[in-house]
């Protein structure tokens, strides 16, 4: 007996059984409907839709029959209603104690998210540039304290670290609000946080006249930019950009600050019978959260850049000394722009590592998402359903916008090759 | 003529090789360097020192009680004595406490009960062992063993009801012993579910890979404190109301999930890596789908895609401390609480200390283990 299909022609694409008679003549038989692919392909997605379709079925009617058991009701319009507690920091969002509605309530939640892990973000990068080429120095010290450190951040759990600088050095650390350090009666600093001046507009139209001015010499060093570029591509003339835009964004805003007038002053914390009030205030528990973070992600950045400055062939540095480039200049402008295509990739996805590591701050009280929406908020108000979904909403979005970013980025230094 | 004899080579100079050279080349290559060498040697010194003799010289390791840890101090201003803190590791804390740290409340209540989460470890590491040993001939059927058999025995143990043992019923679990059960736990009922949708996400059917997809990034991109809330606050909503998990299952089941997304995303590493070549190769003896995943591809991709489970295992282990927020008592959890005690305030420093310690010895070992296994196992498939 032969049993075969027969991949020739149409009948590829219709595949017959093969099966040789009594007479060892060959004939064609129609394959049963259960052996073809294409049938088969169609019934094993019917049954993965039917089974997903029941599955969100029966979990949708269980949840309206057990809310309606537990008298939640399913709606938005306690999203509008006034929460019943304070929300204390909020750096951009007004925040009036007492008269805030659920709504602001998860705005200010995700500002302080962004907040925490945009600075949190900045600092990592730094740090873990400084640990990852401190991990390739000639210096063997140097090189090992490096790799103690990384091994030492990437073995021990974020929320111990948490736990650590909150409980064990900084808040003992720090002095209460009778002794607070300060500086020239500006800066504050006390287990409550930093205090810092807060610049308050005295006259809106000076003030705009004022960021305008701020507004031109951005746009003006973004043009001097691209011409200084320019004029290197054709000419070879160099210019020294960084300097004179630096220089613009120093002095351009001082002058500007002047001419329009001195729109803005300084309002200073003051000491009050418990807390020290006014200013800008970025708590102790902000801090924390910043550090533990940069501190904590800094180490898987610092290995990045490692194997990113690593990927780069050794080649590459020998042909740039033989063009006569120095060391510093190898670094800068032939191991660094190729080490960057290895390094940002895995980067970006740390950020958004940090990003997510923020709502661990919800141990330590900071008023992140996770602790005042999926934390303090759902215990009021019982809405679980809602608060997660739109928590993990946030970050589906953050997560959705990251991968966007790297595809973007993945296929602008793509290498094109033959 | 005299036969030419060549001369042979100079040694190098001395200074160049051995201790002396190293040392050159490596901490005093240059004026930059030795002044870099000798300004970290100085401020190691200033760390170094006072920690190992906080850690070690100073520590109290015996007595029973906090008083072990303090020493008599006469105060200058009223001549009276005080009991101060030694200025050194209370270590008694966590010998003291040990049990309740390593095994949680109720093995800390009941002392004649303890040998049940000793003999469960014990067992674990006696199966364990052989499969690092390279003789071992039933490496396979011992893993399936590990792996099947061997949480309900580990269950029946801790958990007692099954011997006829008094009860520790699970919301009395802690300590290490919790943290082992849903980090391990989590990655043996990760696994199959992983090897699933790793395969589906590479299906060549257009509604099963983007419900694949679909799964693993749902929760790849919710950090794992929400899918704990969830599993907390949601999971008894979604069943019929007369169903309902304890603590420990709930936050098992939302860490299953979970891994099983990191997973489900090693494995398609280890898939990508197989060449093309061998499923066509087996598709052209006649293998269908299922012969030629579960005998070609899969045993080749499991194979290389080990490390990258072990690395997501090695988060998990770090991340399951995150169950302290959803009020189970972890190892750091319980550690937290003991120093918290009244009899031990003011030892917490010691306690996240002995936490860190441990875990960066079990995460730190993985890691090495894991790098070690990808150059073990690295049999030139990887298209470079």
């Amino acid at each position: 007996m032969i049993r075969g299909f027969v991949f020739c022609g149409e009948s590829l694409y219709s595949p017959k059984m093969l099966e040789g008679d009594k007479t060892g003549q060959v004939v064609g038989r129609d394959i049963p409907l259960h052996r073809d692919p294409k049938i088969r392909a169609i019934a094993f997605q019917a049954a993965a839709v039917l089974f997903f379709v029941w599955a969100l079925w029966t979990i949708g009617s269980n949840t309206v029959a057990n809310m309606e058991e537990r008298g939640i009701v399913l709606g938005l319009s306690w999203l509008d209603k006034l929460a019943p507690f304070q929300v204390g920091f909020s750096p951009f969002l007004d925040n009036v104690l007492g008269e805030n509605i659920y709504w602001r309530i998860f705005f200010i939640g995700v500002q302080n998210t962004i907040y925490v892990s945009f600075f949190g973000i900045i600092a990592a990068t730094l740090l873990g540039f400084v640990i990852g080429v401190m991990r390739l120095s000639p210096n063997w010290l140097v090189a090992k304290i490096a790799s103690v450190y990384v091994e030492i951040f990437r073995n021990i759990p974020l929320l111990l670290w948490f736990f650590f600088w909150y409980f064990i050095v900084f808040l003992p650390a720090l002095p209460g609000v009778r002794e607070s350090i300060s500086f020239v009666d500006a800066v504050f600093i006390n287990k409550s946080g930093l205090y810092l001046p807060l610049p308050v507009a005295e006259s809106s139209s000076a003030a705009a006249v004022f960021l305008l001015i701020c507004l031109a010499a951005v746009v003006g060093v973004a043009y001097l930019v691209r011409w200084a570029r320019k004029r290197q591509d054709w000419t070879g003339k160099q210019f020294p950009a960084l300097s004179a835009s630096l220089a613009i964004l120093i002095l351009v805003p001082v002058a500007g600050f002047y001419v329009s007038g001195s729109p803005y002053s300084l309002e200073y914390a003051k000491l009050g019978t418990f807390q020290l009030s006014g200013g800008i205030n970025l708590t102790t528990e902000f801090f924390v959260v910043w550090f533990a973070l940069t501190t904590y992600t800094a180490a898987f950045i610092g290995e990045n850049v490692r194997g990113g400055i690593l990927a780069v062939s050794h080649g590459q540095t020998e042909a740039a000394r033989s063009l006569g480039l120095h060391h510093g200049q190898n670094i800068r402008l032939v191991i660094i722009p190729q080490a960057m295509r290895v390094i940002i990739p895995p980067t970006i996805s740390q950020y958004l590592n940090l990003t997510k590591n923020s709502t661990l701050a919800i141990a330590i009280a900071y008023e992140e998402i996770a602790s005042i929406w999926m934390g303090i908020s759902l215990n009021t108000t019982g809405q679980a359903l809602i608060i997660i979904a739109m928590t993990v909403g946030v970050f589906w979005t953050l997560s959705f916008l990251t991968s966007a970013l790297l595809n973007w980025y993945n296929k602008r230094v793509q290498l094109t090759e033959r | 003529m005299s036969k030419f004899t060549p001369i042979p080579a100079r040694e190098p100079p001395a200074s160049s090789v051995g201790v002396v050279g190293w040392v050159r080349t490596h901490l005093f290559s240059s004026w930059f360097n030795s002044v870099l060498t000798v300004l970290i040697l100085w401020s190691l010194l200033q760390i170094v020192l006072p920690a190992l003799q906080w850690l070690f010289l100073d520590a109290s390791w015996g007595g029973a009680n906090s008083d072990a840890c303090k020493t008599d101090f006469i105060s200058p201003e009223d001549g009276e004595h005080y009991r101060v803190d030694a200025p050194g590791a209370c270590w008694t804390f966590t010998k003291v406490r040990f049990v309740q740290i390593m095994f949680g409340l109720y093995f800390a209540a009941h002392p004649s009960e303890v040998w049940r989460p000793v003999l469960m470890f014990a067992l674990f590491g006696g199966l364990m062992a052989p499969l690092f040993m390279p003789a071992f001939r039933w490496k396979w059927q011992l893993g399936v063993f590990t792996l099947l058999v061997f949480p309900f025995i580990a269950f029946a143990l801790v958990h007692g009801e099954w011997l006829g043992l008094p009860v520790a019923e699970t919301n009395e679990w802690g300590g290490f012993m919790l943290t082992f059960f849903l980090a391990v736990g989590g990655i043996v009922l990760a696994l199959p579910i992983g090897i699933v949708m790793a395969l589906g996400r590479r299906s060549d059917l257009p509604i099963i890979r983007s419900l694949c997809v679909f799964y693993i990034e749902l929760w790849r991109a919710a950090p794992l404190i929400t899918i704990l809330f969830m599993a907390s606050n949601l999971l008894p909503l979604f069943f019929p109301s007369g169903v309902d998990f304890d603590k420990v299952v709930r936050a098992l089941i939302a860490i299953t999930m979970f891994q099983s997304a990191y997973t489900a995303e090693a494995i398609r590493g280890g898939l990508q890596a197989i060449p093309k070549g061998q499923g066509e190769a087996a598709s052209a003896l006649g293998m269908g789908y299922w012969k030629n995943t579960g005998f070609i591809i899969l045993p080749q991709a499991m194979k290389i895609s080990i490390p990258g489970i072990v690395n997501t295992f090695i988060e998990l282990f770090k991340d399951t401390t995150l169950v302290g927020i959803i009020g189970l008592h972890d190892f750091l959890g319980s550690a937290q609480i003991a120093a918290r005690s009244p009899d031990w305030k003011g030892y917490d420093f010691e306690a996240y200390v002995y936490v860190a310690l441990i875990f960066f010895m079990c995460c730190f070992a993985m890691s090495k283990y894991s790098q070690h296994l990808e150059r073990k196992l690295d049999t030139g498939h990887k298209e470079r």
